[in-house]
């Protein structure tokens, strides 16, 4: 009876142990699937075409260059490549204004055709309108072939622009630059003052103040982050603006300030929990060699707790890294290369919970902020096995 | 030479040293014997102050080294534990290399020429009779050592800071056999340089190693005198009882 009580309480173990794993694993396993999607769309939105004279010698244009001529940057077809030409962009809501109504014929009918005219007749255009209206009987209207997206686009892009029209930008730079800017700092502002914290607690304070401490900074750890996010706009947002004479108080300072506070109950937790653990034996060992408590502490209470504190560290730029509401309340959300602390910046985990509700699903968008996603678990896990192998090579006989 | 005039140790309530006197001659072996929780290992942890550390605890009476109470507050405890030092129950290496554990004293003493650092761990090392065995591998980590050979590093890490004297915890008592009688012979070696003060639980061993020996039991020092009379004739019961094992 006990024996198979016993066997089927193994046998639960094993299943469910199993069942998690291939759980986490199909995660993954979406997450990339999902993202590789995004690399089979096309630079041009779906259901359009773009369209330009027969004449025109370009044959295709990149996506950074369809965005720039529709916004009005590049002026002369000669920039991308063909004849001195003036470059007329052209949408269809623009033929309304050469057009009467009538002339549209019932249900539009007649559109197509009338593109199609405009196009013949204007050497410099370039149409962009949906593939239904498409004039394709037309000798003189070239389509311009659209091309898959080229994922060096993606990864070295410097515009994060998903809804532009004709060609949606998405340019991962500014957001990788926004979340490394933000944790890096957090991390510079958190771990010193962690391990010094957990230092303190496990060596120098009372037992009376660290009775007290503790707990205290436990129950930081379980505030939810819409709280710090709040704190943070209505408190550090308006000082910092305020002490640094800044324009907007909503920078990557304030997201930097705002992660570091909410790391530090993680890593002060495990740092000292590590410290606490050093062996008696070993204190005592070194303290009969005549060092001093600071050298002890120094020499060999810090490289014998190495791996606890490299755990800490490592959890607390998971937190860094993967924070999501807080960062995303006070950092501004433009999405541009920052030069200095001090600007808005967008980070990746605050792209995805701000953008995902407006992209459709399956499209050209969501697959985007799926590859996001995809590179901050890429980059957790990174730090999560640098952490392991630093803290491996160093105290490996531990 | 160490001397302890009337000394009584409290943990907290707990009165674990009573009334001890006693007199340690330079180069002599001593050995502490008794039962469990008599406080020998209490005794021998007042002379490098160890018991400091412990919170909660009190003593009173005079402890000296060549003739200086070292619990009078001028005295600099690390200085005092730089010439005493201790070896402990279980091998305590530091999670470093072997090199860099022996070197340890010398460093956090300030000692910063390489020469005379590899000199004297060498020197340390040769007088731990530990050199021949891991010479080859001084950067490796000392956890690759065998239990034995770990306790012959921690003593030979204490040898580094040239301490007057050597406290010794029970140093064999994790220890295999063969281990044991390499760090006894070792023991014996050091006597021409050092003043060894070994607790144990074997009493053949403090027979074997000692000039004298003191039998504790609960708190007092019940004798104290040369080892062969200590073993061979001791004038006190308790200690005719302990050794021929009738209690303890």
């Amino acid at each position: 009876m006990n024996r198979t009580a016993e066997k089927l309480a193994e046998s639960l173990l094993t299943v469910s142990g199993t069942t998690t794993g291939i759980v986490i694993l199909l995660i993954v396993f979406f997450l990339f699937k999902e993202g590789a999607g995004f690399f089979h769309h096309n630079d041009v939105e779906a259901g359009y075409a773009l369209c330009v004279n027969g004449e025109n010698a370009v044959k295709n244009l990149s996506s950074g260059q369809i965005k720039d001529i529709f916004d009005y940057e590049t002026g002369n077809w000669k920039e991308v490549g063909g004849a001195d030409e003036e470059i007329v962009p052209f949408r269809v809501s623009d033929i309304i204004n050469m057009y009467q109504e009538a002339e549209l014929g019932e249900n539009y009918v007649l559109l197509p055709e009338k593109i199609g005219e405009t196009i013949a007749k204007t050497r410099g255009i370039i149409a962009f309108i949906p593939v239904q209206y498409l004039p394709e009987s037309n000798p003189e209207v070239r389509v311009l072939e659209s091309k898959r997206l080229n994922p060096s686009d993606f990864f070295m892009g410097k515009d994060w622009m998903p809804t532009a029209t004709p060609a949606p930008q998405f340019g991962l730079l500014p957001l990788l630059a926004g979340t490394l800017w933000v944790s890096l700092f957090a991390i510079i502002i958190a771990l010193p003052l962690g391990l010094g914290v957990a230092i303190y607690l496990a060596e120098l304070a009372g037992e009376r103040t660290r009775n007290l401490l503790k707990p205290a900074i436990e129950l930081l750890a379980g505030i939810p982050s819409v709280v710090y996010g709040f704190f943070g706009l209505v408190v550090l947002v308006p000082f910092i603006q305020k002490i640094f004479d800044l324009p907007v108080g909503e920078t990557a300072f304030a997201g930097s300030l705002i992660l570091a506070i909410m790391a530090l109950p993680t890593i002060i937790t495990v740092a000292e929990d590590s410290i606490r653990n050093t062996p008696q034996s070993i204190r005592e060992a070194s303290l009969g060699l005549g060092a001093s408590h600071w050298q002890t502490i120094c020499r060999v209470i810090i490289p014998y707790s190495a791996s606890g504190i490299s755990a800490a560290i490592v959890l607390g730029i998971g937190r860094a890294v993967g924070e999501t509401m807080a960062v995303l309340m006070v950092t501004g959300n433009a999405a541009v290369i920052p030069h200095t602390l001090f600007e808005p910046v967008r980070t990746i985990p605050a792209t995805i919970a701000a953008e995902l509700g407006e992209a459709p699903a399956g499209g050209i968008h969501s697959g985007a902020l799926f590859v996001l996603g995809c590179i901050l678990f890429i980059i957790t896990a990174a730090v999560s096995v640098g952490a392991e192998l630093i803290s491996k090579n160093k105290y490996k006989n531990i | 030479m160490l001397e302890t005039i009337n000394i009584n140790f409290w943990y907290g309530a707990f009165h674990a040293l009573k009334d001890i006197s006693m007199k340690i001659e330079r180069n002599t072996v001593t050995a502490f014997i008794g039962p469990s929780g008599c406080g020998k290992s209490t005794f021998l942890r007042l002379f490098n102050r160890m018991n400091d550390l412990i919170p909660d605890t009190h003593l009173t009476g005079e402890c000296l080294i060549d003739g200086k109470n070292i619990y009078s507050k001028t005295v600099d405890v690390t200085g005092l534990r730089k010439n005493v030092g201790m070896v402990f129950q279980k091998p305590n290496p530091f999670p470093k290399t072997i090199y860099d554990n022996v070197a340890y004293g010398l460093r956090v003493d300030g000692e910063s020429n390489r020469g005379l650092i590899a000199r004297r761990v060498e020197e340390s090392l040769k007088s731990a009779a530990l050199w021949d065995e891991v010479k080859d591998k001084l950067k490796k980590s000392a956890f690759e050592l065998s239990g034995g050979q770990q306790q012959r590093l921690c003593i030979a890490r204490a040898l580094a800071i040239s301490p007057s004297v050597i406290l010794m915890d029970e140093p064999a008592s994790a220890l295999d056999p063969v281990s044991t009688s390499k760090i006894e012979d070792l023991i014996h070696t050091l006597k021409r340089d050092y003043t060894i003060v070994i607790v144990t639980h074997n009493m053949q061993q403090a027979a074997r190693i000692s000039d004298r020996t003191g039998f504790f039991m609960l708190g007092e020092l019940i004798e104290f005198n040369d080892t062969k009379k200590v073993f061979l004739n001791p004038d006190r019961e308790e200690t005719q009882n302990y050794i021929t094992g009738r209690f303890g």
